[in-house]
């Protein structure tokens, strides 16, 4: 594969922008901290519409779901060298222990493995450190280039 | 309080459950949630589709009412981990899902879920997850929570 470096430097150059692209991730109010090679960083800070028990204050797990498979999205559009259409296959979370009330949620997620059509992903939520572990996600996604799309049609996963 | 007031209560009390904007209907044992489409919820705005974070939430909090529905928990069943199988793109409109609690132990529960849109036979999205019911640690219900 031939090193295209632009698509990376887009993204590292707007990093601050990525999330505000997408609405689901704008509401919730993630950001994306960092951009390397096959790996992104990003945070969360906690909010009261977050919340998944009122009564403890913990952030909703659906949250870090949601942190996670967008930012292992971002992971695997950092790992590639042209562009393609990203669908999520699957998504396995693995909850660690529940996020401090009022503390940032930070995650790292990293691309480890891309072929023709499937990256692998996993994804860690944190608080400070990784010593201090919420959560971890591994993740499978589809690739599509328009190409391959329209000459063979793989099914009902647009 | 009846099981259905009880988790009726906390989906309409919970901040997250109120940004997802989930409603929901419970009849008898089985409830079905519901997640109008709104346009805070997409994912790709190039393809208008769902977050996939978004219906991953929806099932994972449509997995947790159920369970939460037919025990006797004081407090709403805490994830272990879960799965989200993405079967189909969702589309702008109004998502639907269900949860059966496949084994409920003594600790641990195992639910799947499902998510679909206009068509029952054609889900969105699988979710099998599980969950702790220990009762360790579980406080009296406050009066009127």
């Amino acid at each position: 594969m031939a090193e295209s470096p632009n698509m990376l430097t887009a993204m590292q150059e707007h990093a601050h922008l990525i999330m505000t692209a997408v609405p689901w991730a704008k509401e919730l109010g993630f950001e994306v901290t960092s951009v390397e090679k096959a790996k992104a960083t990003a945070k969360v800070a906690w909010k009261e519409a977050l919340v998944g028990d009122p009564d403890s204050g913990v952030i909703a797990g659906g949250v870090i779901t949601s942190l996670l498979d967008n930012l292992c999205g971002v992971a695997v559009a950092a790992a590639l060298t042209e562009m393609k259409s990203l669908a999520t296959l699957d998504l396995r979370i693995d909850y660690m222990r529940p996020a401090t009330t009022g503390e940032d949620i930070i995650a790292e997620a990293e691309c480890y493995h891309v072929t023709r059509s499937v990256a692998f992903c996993h994804a860690w939520a944190f608080h400070g450190d990784r010593s201090q572990m919420v959560a971890t996600a591994s993740a499978a996604f589809a690739l599509n280039t328009s190409k391959r799309r329209n000459s063979k049609p793989t099914g009902d996963q647009t | 309080m009846s099981r259905a007031e009880t988790v009726t209560t906390f989906l309409s009390a919970a901040p997250f459950a109120k940004t997802l904007g989930i409603t929901f209907n419970v009849l008898g044992d089985e409830m079905t949630t519901i997640l109008p489409f709104q346009e805070k919820l997409i994912g790709n705005g190039s393809i208008r589709a769902l977050h996939g974070g978004a219906v991953g939430a929806f099932l994972e909090l449509t997995a947790m009412a159920q369970l939460y529905l037919i025990t006797d928990l004081s407090k709403p069943p805490k994830p272990i981990d879960l799965t989200v199988d993405y079967l189909r793109s969702g589309r702008a409109q109004n998502t639907y899902a269900r949860a059966t609690v496949r084994k409920l132990g003594s600790r641990m529960a195992s639910v799947y879920a499902e998510a679909w849109q206009s068509d029952r036979a054609k889900p969105v999205a699988g979710l099998r997850a599980q969950f702790l019911v220990d009762s360790i640690g579980d406080e009296p219900i406050s009066e009127e929570a």
